[in-house]
């Protein structure tokens, strides 16, 4: 399978890294677009930076422990510093971690109050919903609510407040470069803080287990300039575009006569359904099946056609039946839903 | 087996006293050794068992591997993933990891303190086959079809009727409470070995460390396992018969089941980290020739660690939405736990300092070990901190955090006790070379796995997934994970290897082959089933380096229980503290009841399983009759006397004991029942929380008549049960039996009242999780009844038979116990039911 994401540069380095050299080089800089290691906001720095520090003393500590270890069987009896017993486990048992923990917990906890302090504009309301195996999104508040599926765009460099919850089972929502993660349990609502601190898109997934698709869970946060953002929720609270042509009107014919409007809601088209995600501006998203695969006709096509395929166990079905005249013209419809 | 060929390593002929105990203690020949009671043999069992289990486990993880070798791999389906890893992580916790450890500890502690057998030899083999039945019964899921796939933490609701129809939830639960049976079961068996049956003069200060972790250890089961057992229950309750209790729509919560899953969760870990410890501490001095430094510090240690293990849970839960101070307080109490463990590695580090340490392989496992924990502990430090976790949790940092600490923490010491005891079981010396080579095929293959996949983790790989897009940075570092995977399968396969050829190649090892100071070396290689000729008074915390001539002594008879005119397995009862000698236990030899016992038990779950609800039914009432036999088979009308127990005492049966081995047992088993109705007791305040008001607004009116009569006669109950059984110590076996009588009279009025006030009051159990926790409560309470109007009963038949007299006053005394037990649980049980509501709610 192509690669959906571009492989940052330090990424590509690594399979003709030598062994050794592999794990320093991917701590050193692997710019992933889901990596905890490329911080890209207030809240993943400074747990990175937490990380960092942890990371340094656990080192420090393993080192110190594994040289007294060898020392203590390797050194000659006789030339062995005297020590005694008593001190040592109550230095190395009982000091050291007492001390360091202390410090780690006060740090810990202050760190952890102003990780989910909250961000509380009433018109950037947005609301995560899980479901086996997509997310389901919406935006209210400041006119049409907006149901969009898998994406999330964000004004960047503000904190923005999500709230989560589920339909099904229980998810868990996760976009290691911006923020650490919170469950989506049955009959809670909770509350995440988002904030990238510049424009770019980052990869979330579901990282709680949840079924057949767990591993094809997945979404995409993008943060835009604050006026690239009022202008994404303009369009998309216009309700679906009607067909420009006879070809996307046919489209628009099949889909509806295929049964796909029983799961999915086109806004100003039929009744509103909330079974597989909203498709009324589906042509605007980057990618299809919660992550899976780049939004382009071919791919379309092939999650129509071959839905059990693409995400084995999901609840929508294969199209095997639809001729390929009908699965055009619907590519073409969904195409033209921008 | 084949190391067996080799005769005991003894001097001269076998002398009378050998011949004579060996005819009593040896186990039947052929299809007879299925009635093998005895703890070498079940404890070997236990650690073969184990060990297969491990090689399934090991062949599931290499399958997984294999499929994350590459992104878009597909030799597993998502299916086949999901049943993978589901049955990986229970097999290595439920049928390994547990199992094992209490193997070793069932094989080594009566040797350790000097005693010929566990001291409920019966109660071992059943725990054994309840395991072993367990194990088939979850794997049997494969030929139908139906293996569990919902983890090995079975969330709910995915784990739910709704989300998982089908059978393969229930296989889980049903063959996973089996097991846990066993587990339970050895851990009450455990504690009382090691209070009651210590050789003399091993007072509590002078017990091997090892007999402190496993004590600690099996009292951790004891309160640790019954949340788990009680989870399981309510949700098969749930799935087959409808009683929401995790149903958000009726009341219930799911995370009503992740706190009581990881309230077992997480001392489980410690359930298994502290044995292989115990094993650690227990080697470790006799390679650094000299007793360890600190015993105090670890005994306070391993007691820290027990209770704080208790009070962490909740870091398996930090993204859950718990508010921010709950989390601070999880978080200290999941740092703290690493200073009992700090003191653990610093004694360790210091009694290798102050000694001269040889290096030989079971040491080079220690030092492997030693590595892998620390880092696995530093690592359990990082996903202590709150906002790390966040970060990490259910990621691939944790699984690598997890194998470092459970692998490091106890399969390292796994193999060096494997390498370090397999004298006493084969009477060969392990190789040198090929055990070291194996070490450094297991170590490396280990860290090449597991040291990369803390990486993968904070590059945002999820767990749990079966298959993951290129592009991500995951591709190299999963790959070397696989490599060092099969690296690490062939270094268990080059162990398996160098096992086999030591019972062919191996050299004859001499006695106390590493020359260690604690009794276990005190016994000739192979050891005889009776352990001890004779039971040795020992003095000091390594009697072999204080009396190297302990082992001759014991040999010659010289010591305790050395007549060699025995018909009966004996072994010493012995002071709590001090053990002073206080009785004979005349222990069961060979008998096939435990099997029977629990081959019944198994049709109770198959029929479960199945749900055809009558099979069930019978097994339950077979298996109940079973164990009705078993007691009865105890006991002895034989009359009292003293037995002359050597050097100068002369000691009663335990059967004219008031603290005899069945009321410690009793004691102990109690201790988890009460872990079990808390368990209950806290899912219905949990519950109660959550809900907006309690009880539910239609069920504000409540009839307390019939409830009322029933605590009534029940609190009676006791009063003459208790009249009795005084009766009885009072030499008046006709209060006895009256007494009994009258209280379970009073008992089935107590059922038929609670049975009839629940269905007077109309309340459902299907509605709403308020209905289904005021039916459960009362069904667990009146199951404990009918248990106790049994027991009566029993009694009753039994002093018709002269089993029971003032002399034996044994079965009516437990059955008070039990009694009493029950009642009191039901004063709670009838509060927390119909008073606080009513109190609190108004």
């Amino acid at each position: 399978m192509k690669p959906p994401y571009r492989v940052p540069s330090a990424c590509k380095k690594q399979t003709s890294a030598a062994l050794s050299a592999l794990v320093l080089s991917s701590l050193a800089g692997c710019r992933g677009v889901q990596s905890t290691l490329w911080p890209q906001g207030p809240a993943a720095q400074a747990i990175s930076d937490i990380g960092w520090v942890m990371f340094a003393g656990a080192a420090v500590i393993l080192l110190l422990v594994m040289a007294l270890a060898l020392y203590a069987i390797f050194r000659i009896p006789e030339k062995r510093l005297p020590v005694s017993a008593n001190a040592l486990i109550a230095v190395g048992g009982v000091g050291l971690p007492v001390v360091t923990l202390t410090a780690l917990l006060i740090y810990g906890v202050i760190a952890m109050g102003y990780l989910r302090a909250g961000a509380d504009d009433p018109d950037v309301q947005i609301e995560v919903i899980g479901n086996q195996w997509w997310w389901d999104v919406h935006y209210r508040g400041g006119g049409q609510t907006v149901a969009t599926a898998n994406e999330i765009h964000i004004p960047a460099g503000v904190p923005v407040k999500i709230s989560v919850r589920t339909r099904d089972v229980i998810h868990s929502f996760w976009v290691p470069n911006l923020a650490g993660k919170i469950d989506l349990i049955p009959g809670r609502i909770n509350h995440i803080v988002l904030q990238a601190d510049r424009p770019g898109m980052f990869r979330g997934q579901c990282a709680e287990f949840c079924g057949a698709q767990h591993a094809r869970m997945a979404f995409v946060v993008i943060a835009e300039p604050a006026d690239v953002y009022a202008a994404w929720l303009a369009r998309q609270r216009q309700p679906a575009a009607t067909p420009a042509n006879a070809a996307i009107a046919r489209g628009r014919d099949a889909f509806s006569a295929s049964g796909c409007m029983v799961c999915h809601t086109v806004r100003g088209v039929g009744v509103a359904q909330q079974a597989g995600p909203d498709l009324t501006h589906v042509a605007s998203r980057k990618y299809l099946a919660a992550g899976t695969l780049e939004n382009n006709r071919a791919n379309l096509i092939e999650v129509i056609a071959r839905s059990q395929t693409v995400k084995p166990g999901n609840r929508m079905p294969s199209y095997p039946d639809l001729d390929k005249k009908s699965l055009d013209a619907i590519a073409s419809y969904l195409e033209s839903l921008q | 087996m084949a190391g067996s060929s080799i005769p005991p390593d003894s001097s001269g002929p076998p002398s009378v006293l050998h011949q004579r105990l060996d005819s009593v203690w040896r186990n039947l020949p052929g299809w007879g050794a299925l009635g093998a009671v005895n703890h070498t043999t079940i404890g070997l069992r236990f650690i073969v068992t184990g060990f297969i289990f491990f090689l399934i486990g090991g062949v599931l993880a290499m399958l997984m591997r294999s499929q994350l070798a590459f992104s878009g791999n597909t030799i597993l389906d998502h299916k086949a993933y999901a049943q993978a890893f589901t049955m990986h992580g229970t097999t290595m916790m439920f049928f390994f990891a547990v199992p094992i450890m209490e193997g070793f500890a069932v094989y080594l502690i009566p040797k350790m303190i000097g005693a010929r057998d566990m001291i409920y030899p019966r109660l071992s083999a059943f725990g054994y086959w309840c395991y072993l039945f367990g194990g088939i019964l979850l794997y049997s899921s494969f030929f139908v079809g139906a293996v569990p796939d919902g983890g090995w933490f079975m969330y709910v609701p995915l784990a739910g009727a709704a989300f998982s129809p089908g059978t393969s939830v229930d296989f889980w639960l049903l063959g996973v409470t089996f097991a846990e049976i066993s587990a339970v079961a050895a851990g009450v068996e455990l504690i009382v070995t090691i209070l009651k049956t210590r050789t003399p003069g091993m007072a509590i200060h002078r017990m091997p460390l090892y007999a402190w972790y496993i004590l600690i250890t099996a009292f951790m089961i004891l309160f640790g396992f019954p949340p788990l057992i009680l989870g399981s229950i309510l949700l098969e309750i749930e799935r087959a018969f409808s009683l929401p209790f995790y149903d958000v729509a009726r009341g219930g919560d799911p995370l009503l089941w992740q706190h009581l899953f990881w309230i077992f969760g997480h001392p489980e870990v410690y359930i298994i980290f502290l044995p292989a410890a115990g094993i650690v501490t227990t080697i470790l001095p006799t390679f650094a020739q000299r007793p360890i430094v600190g015993y105090t510090w670890v005994v306070l240690a391993v007691i820290g660690t027990g209770f704080l293990s208790f009070g962490l849970w909740v870091h398996h839960m930090f993204t859950v939405g718990i508010p921010l101070l709950s989390l601070s307080f999880f978080s200290a109490a999941s740092m703290a736990v690493a200073i009992p463990t700090g003191i653990q590695v610093f004694v360790w580090i210091a009694t290798l300092w102050t000694g001269r340490p040889v290096m030989r392989t079971p040491l080079l496992y220690i030092l492997g070990f030693l590595f892998i924990f620390v880092l696995g502990g530093l690592t359990g430090v990082m996903v202590a901190m709150v906002p790390f976790d966040w970060q990490v949790h259910d990621t691939h940092f944790v699984v690598a955090h997890l194998h470092y600490v459970l692998f490091g923490g106890m399969v390292f010491p796994l193999f060096a006790a494997l390498y370090y005891w397999l004298p006493l079981f084969s009477g060969r010396a392990p190789s040198e070379r090929l055990s070291r080579l194996t070490f450094w095929v297991i170590f490396l293959g280990f860290n090449l796995t597991f040291l990369p996949m803390h990486v993968t983790g904070l590059l945002g790989m999820p767990r749990r997934v079966y298959t993951y897009l290129p592009g991500l940075g995951w591709d190299m570092l999963n790959l070397i994970s696989t490599v060092g995977g099969f690296l690490s399968a062939a270094g268990v396969g080059m162990f398996i290897v160098d096992f086999a050829l030591h019972f062919f190649y191996g050299k004859r090892a001499p006695a106390n082959t590493w020359n260690a100071g604690t009794l276990e070396w005190a016994l000739p290689t192979p050891v005889p089933p009776y352990n001890f000729a004779s039971q040795p008074m020992v003095d000091d915390r390594d009697p072999l380096w204080k009396s190297p001539d302990t082992a001759e002594r014991s040999e010659r008879g010289e010591y305790f229980l050395g007549r060699d005119n025995v018909d009966v397995r004996e072994t010493l009862l012995t002071g709590t503290l001090h053990a002073e000698p206080q009785h004979v236990i005349v222990l069961p030899g060979n008998t096939m009841t435990p099997l029977l016992a629990a081959a019944l038990t198994s049709v109770f779950f198959i029929g479960f399983l199945a749900k055809l609800y009558w099979l069930a039914a019978a097994g339950a009432v077979l298996a109940i009759g079973a164990l009705l036999l078993w007691a009865w088979q105890g006991g002895s009308r034989a009359a009292v006397r003293q037995i002359d127990a050597g050097l100068g005492y002369f000691l009663p049966r335990h059967h004219a004991s008031l603290q005899s081995p069945g009321w410690w047992g009793m004691l102990i088993t109690l201790l988890a029942d009460a872990a079990l109705f808390g368990s209950l007791v806290f899912a219905y305040f949990f519950l109660w929380t959550v809900s907006p008001a309690w009880p539910p607004p239609d069920y504000r009116v409540m009839n307390l008549l019939w409830p009322s009569i029933g605590i009534a006669a029940l609190l009676a109950s006791s009063l003459v049960i208790q009249w009795g059984e005084s009766g009885n110590r009072s030499g008046k076996p006709g209060r006895l039996q009256l007494g009994f009588i009258a209280g379970i009279f009073l008992a089935v009025i107590f059922i038929v009242a609670q049975a009839v006030g629940l269905h007077a009051s109309d309340i459902s159990a299907k509605a709403h999780v308020y209905g289904a926790l005021l039916h459960t409560v009362s069904g667990f309470q009146v199951a404990h009844a009918a248990i106790a109007v049994l027991m009566a009963g029993f009694v009753v038949l039994r002093a018709r038979a002269g089993h029971v007299s003032k002399d034996r006053p044994v079965e009516p005394q437990v059955t008070a116990l039990f009694w009493h037990y029950t009642v009191l649980q039901w004063a709670a049980g009838f509060s927390v039911i119909y008073l606080f509501p009513f109190l609190a709610g108004g």
